[in-house]
This record gives C-alpha cells, sequence and structure tokens, in this order.
C-alpha cells in the first residue's frame, strides 16, 4: 500500500481491517473517537459489522460475543472507558478468547482530563479486572508502529488465545504521520478455530464448545489457572521486545514507552552532542516487560543509573526496579496527563544524573 | 534541517487543513513529518491549533514547545504563541484581524492583511493560503507544487477544482517575500 498520512487512531483502525478484523463494538470518549468513527465507516464496505454500543459494558461483552464465535474483533477505549471494561476484559482473558483492545490513555484517576497521559501502565500490566490473568500489552512509539503492530496484536491473540491491549495515548491517537499500512491477510488464511462456538449439530464430529470463565470445583479452577500461567511463562520467555539505541556504551540509560521514548530519544541525542554517553530502552511489550534489555546493559558493565520518564506519577519504573534488582540506582521523572515533558525538561535531567555520578 | 511550526487561530480559518497539507507535502518531498492537532473541549468561535515539523532525522516530541515559525490568524493566538517562537525564528501575524505588534524585537516578524489580499483574490477563504505562501517563500521548508499536491489528499477527493485559486494565494504570499 502506499504511503500517506494518518493519524495513528485511523491507522490502528484501518490496519484492523488488513488484518482481518470485521467486528468493532465501542463507545465514544475522547481522545480515540476516530477509531470508531473510521470502523463505522470502512467496516461496512468490507462486510463487517460495527455498532456502538449503549455502554462500555456492552460492547465489551459484545466482543466476548464475537471472539467466542472465533472472529477477529476488536474495541478501543479511553482510560475511564477501559476501566468500565474490566470485567468483561477478566472473563474473555478467563475463556481463553483472542480479541484486541486499544487504549489511547487520557490523565486520571477517575475521570481526569482528556490530554495525553501514561497513567494506564499499572492497569494494563497488572489486571484491571479480578483473578489471575495477564493482558500482553504493547506499546507503540509512532503511527507505523501502531498500524505494524496492530496486525501482530491479532495473530498473538490468535495464537496465545488471549485478549492483547494496544497501549497508546493522545499524543499517539491524535498525530499524524507518514504510515503504510501492511499488506491486508485473506481472511481464508487464518489459522483455524476449533474451540469456536460456531454452531454445534449431533453428529457434527466434535465436541460443543463451551465458553465459560466459572470453575466451581476449586481443583478444575486451579488446574485451570496452572493451564493459564503455564501459557503466560511461555509468552514472557518468546514474546519480549524492546528496542535499544545508544545503549552500547551508554554510562545513563533513560527507558521510556511511547509518545514519552520519542522525546527521550531526542533529549539522549543532544546530551550525546554534549559528550554525555545517555542511551535508551525503548520497551515495545510492557507486559511481558523485557527484562533481557535491562541485563544486557547491566552485564555490559557501563551503566551507572537507569533513569525512567513517563506521563505518570511512576508506573513501569516498578518494573524497571525488578528487572534492575538494585544493581543501579534506578531514579524516576515525570509529569502527569497533559502536561508531557519537553525535549529539554528531560535533557535537564540527564545533566543534573551526569554532574551526579 | 528541522522547520518546527505552530499555525493558530479561530475555528474555520484553515488552521488544521493548512497544517495537515503543509505536513503532506513535507512528506510528498521526502522529509521525516508530523501533525498533530490541539485537541479538547473546543468550542464555536474558539481557537485551535496545530504543531507541524519537518525534519531530515525522526521526529521526536509531535508536540512544538519552542517554534522556528509562528503563523498566528487571530489576537488571542498572538497572545498565546508569540512567547514560543524561537530566538531569530519567525512570526506571521494576521493584520486583518490583529490589532497589535508584536512585542519581541529578537524575532523575524512579518505582517500579512491575509482578509483584504484574499478579497483581492476573490475568496475570503484563502488568507491562510496567502500566510503559507509567504512562510514557504521565506523558509524554502516546501514548494507550492507539493502543497498543492497535497490539497486534495486533506480537503478529499473531488476538491481539485479549489488548486487554482489556492495556487493564486500560495503565490500571492510568496510575492510579500520579495
Amino acid at each position: 500500500m502506499a504511503r500517506i498520512l494518518m493519524k495513528g487512531n485511523e491507522a490502528i483502525a484501518e490496519a484492523a481491517i488488513q488484518a482481518g478484523c470485521r467486528f468493532f463494538f465501542g463507545y465514544p470518549i475522547t481522545p480515540q473517537n476516530q477509531i470508531p468513527e473510521y470502523m463505522s465507516r470502512r467496516l461496512p464496505q468490507v462486510g463487517g459489522c460495527y455498532i456502538q454500543s449503549e455502554s462500555e459494558l456492552a460492547a465489551i461483552n459484545m466482543v466476548y460475543g464475537a471472539a467466542g464465535a472465533g472472529a477477529r474483533c476488536m474495541t478501543s477505549s479511553s482510560s475511564p472507558g477501559i476501566s468500565l471494561k474490566q470485567e468483561g476484559i477478566s472473563y474473555i482473558a478467563g475463556a481463553e478468547l483472542p480479541c484486541l483492545i486499544v487504549n489511547m490513555m487520557r490523565g486520571g484517576p477517575g475521570l481526569g482530563g482528556i490530554q495525553p497521559s501514561q497513567a494506564d501502565y499499572f492497569q494494563a500490566t497488572r489486571g484491571g479486572g479480578n483473578g489471575d490473568y495477564r493482558l500482553i500489552v504493547l506499546a507503540p512509539g509512532s503511527v507505523q508502529e501502531a498500524a505494524t503492530l496492530t496486525g501482530k496484536a491479532f495473530d498473538l491473540a490468535d495464537e496465545y488465545r488471549m485478549p492483547v491491549m494496544m497501549l497508546g495515548d493522545g499524543f499517539l491517537g491524535q498525530m499524524m504521520e507518514p504510515v503504510e499500512i501492511p499488506e491486508g491477510v485473506d481472511l481464508k488464511d487464518l489459522p483455524a478455530k476449533p474451540w469456536a462456538a460456531q454452531g454445534w449439530t449431533p453428529g457434527c464430529g466434535r465436541e460443543r464448545a463451551v465458553i465459560n470463565s466459572l470453575y466451581l470445583d476449586p481443583a478444575s479452577l486451579e488446574k485451570h489457572n496452572q493451564h493459564l500461567q503455564e501459557k503466560y511463562d511461555i509468552i514472557s520467555a518468546k514474546e519480549a521486545s524492546a528496542v535499544c539505541e545508544y545503549t552500547e556504551d551508554a554510562e545513563i540509560i533513560l527507558t521510556a514507552y511511547g509518545t514519552m521514548a520519542r522525546i527521550v530519544k531526542s533529549a539522549v541525542q543532544l546530551a550525546r552532542k554534549e559528550g554525555i554517553k545517555a542511551g535508551l530502552i525503548r520497551p515495545v511489550t510492557l507486559w511481558p516487560f523485557p527484562n533481557a534489555a535491562f541485563n544486557k546493559v547491566l552485564e555490559g558493565g557501563n551503566t551507572k543509573v537507569i533513569l525512567t520518564v513517563e506521563m505518570s506519577m511512576g508506573q513501569m519504573v516498578e518494573d524497571v526496579r525488578l528487572a534492575v534488582e538494585g544493581r543501579v540506582p534506578t531514579p524516576f521523572y515525570g509529569r502527569t496527563g497533559g502536561m508531557v515533558p519537553s525535549t529539554e525538561d528531560v535533557l535537564a535531567e540527564i545533566r543534573r544524573l551526569k554532574e551526579a555520578l | 534541517m528541522e522547520e518546527r511550526i505552530v499555525i493558530a487561530g479561530f475555528g474555520g480559518q484553515g488552521v488544521q487543513s493548512m497544517g495537515q497539507m503543509l505536513a503532506y507535502a513535507g512528506m510528498i518531498d521526502g522529509k521525516q513529518v508530523s501533525w498533530l492537532p490541539s485537541y479538547g473541549p473546543e468550542m464555536r468561535g474558539g481557537t485551535t491549533n496545530c504543531s507541524v515539523i519537518l525534519s531530515d532525522e525522526a521526529v521526536g516530541s509531535p508536540l512544538v514547545t519552542s517554534a522556528t515559525c509562528a503563523m498566528v490568524l487571530n489576537r488571542p493566538s498572538l497572545d498565546k504563541f508569540e512567547p514560543i517562537v524561537q530566538k531569530g525564528g519567525l512570526l506571521l501575524i494576521n493584520s486583518s484581524l490583529i490589532d497589535r505588534k508584536a512585542v519581541r524585537d529578537d524575532i523575524d516578524v512579518m505582517y500579512i492583511a491575509c482578509n483584504e489580499l484574499a478579497m483581492e483574490i476573490g475568496n475570503l477563504r484563502v488568507g491562510n493560503m496567502i500566510m503559507l505562501g509567504a512562510y514557504l517563500a521565506k523558509s524554502g521548508a516546501a514548494s507550492i507544487d507539493s502543497i498543492l499536491k497535497a490539497l486534495p489528499k486533506v480537503l478529499g477527493a473531488g476538491k481539485e477544482k479549489l488548486v487554482p485559486i489556492n495556487r493564486v494565494a500560495l503565490e500571492k504570499g510568496a510575492e510579500l517575500v520579495k
């Protein structure tokens, strides 16, 4: 496909259609409204179904139904709307169904504000709903990466039979950048889903498909949880991903994801021009967290400090500290919803760390 | 080369679409680009703005906090964005609607009577493009041809008929710089 200028929200929507998504259920909220708007126009053109539901709760349960029937399906929302969807997300994870959930984060807690934020990291990576479950959480840093990761998200969801969350922020959704939407898949080429509830008749040659997250027998429930955990262990070993830049000889490592990582990268480049050996680790998967990228720089022996920068009061920094295990200091710099740190703000933090080395 | 541009004015003055055309033109010319609108509880008659970046390198923050150029189409936008123009940067002021002069003396300021000039060429709605033409001539950030190629991409198929009047407007703006 040709390179065009698109909003992050629109690019995700088109990439989802190209990846075979034919069902979208959602309820409007700023700053992600271009996703449902785009889907409402495009899905009918490709034989799909768009429903603006009466509530977020309804939307996520429609996703539950479509996923249970084996369709590639998705919903999108922003922070308070994602909070409302947590019950359904937990059920979908429990029932082991694949789907894509997009969260274009805005400031919180509560209704918060509508400007960009990264304060839903805990909710996304720790499970905002009840029970021992995980989501694969992808954090694109550009409109192009958002489009590319959308297709990957559907593939991962199908492969591991679980919900995948795309975690962006208001800037990523609203910003236009050049993007080449990945070529579409043929629906016939998608993997078979023999577990899907697609109508059972006596003698049809397979067991009844049961979509359920209720296990009243404790031993059965524990067995189910052990099975989920084994799956999560495989994902942790195989799917963690990060982009490392300027880290080879870096004394000061910065780590940030999504929009924030772009700003941090600019600051790192300016610091390098001043002779400060700074580098960037940008986690692309937030769960599983890319511990290996941190181990690699720490084993290299040059790193003296790792600064986490977020548009929050400090959430991912907890995973950074778990990965670093006290080997070097792990300070934090962050601002809240809409108060996006500038390149100069981050550069000032780097200079301060350099002086203290 | 990195141009960091803020365009601001009332809703309806073409602020967002001229920003998109500039970004699209930059992309056509092979540059790295981004366009970011202000979004929020906007109201009719309220102000709107966008950040556009054209660069040889990958774009970092899409939000312009230190501008190489600010194009302001109304008074509140001048008050808000004059302070963020970097030293030696460019400030383009729509003098048809803005009743004060710039207070900065460390930047390059140009006054353009967008509305009167647009009336002269017979279409009030291309006032923004006169300012954009002046910016292009000053900065060399993109060519008029690339902007006109971008126009139907931004305004939608079927808007090619608007290319001639927009060419006149862009050229009129460029002439002001000579």
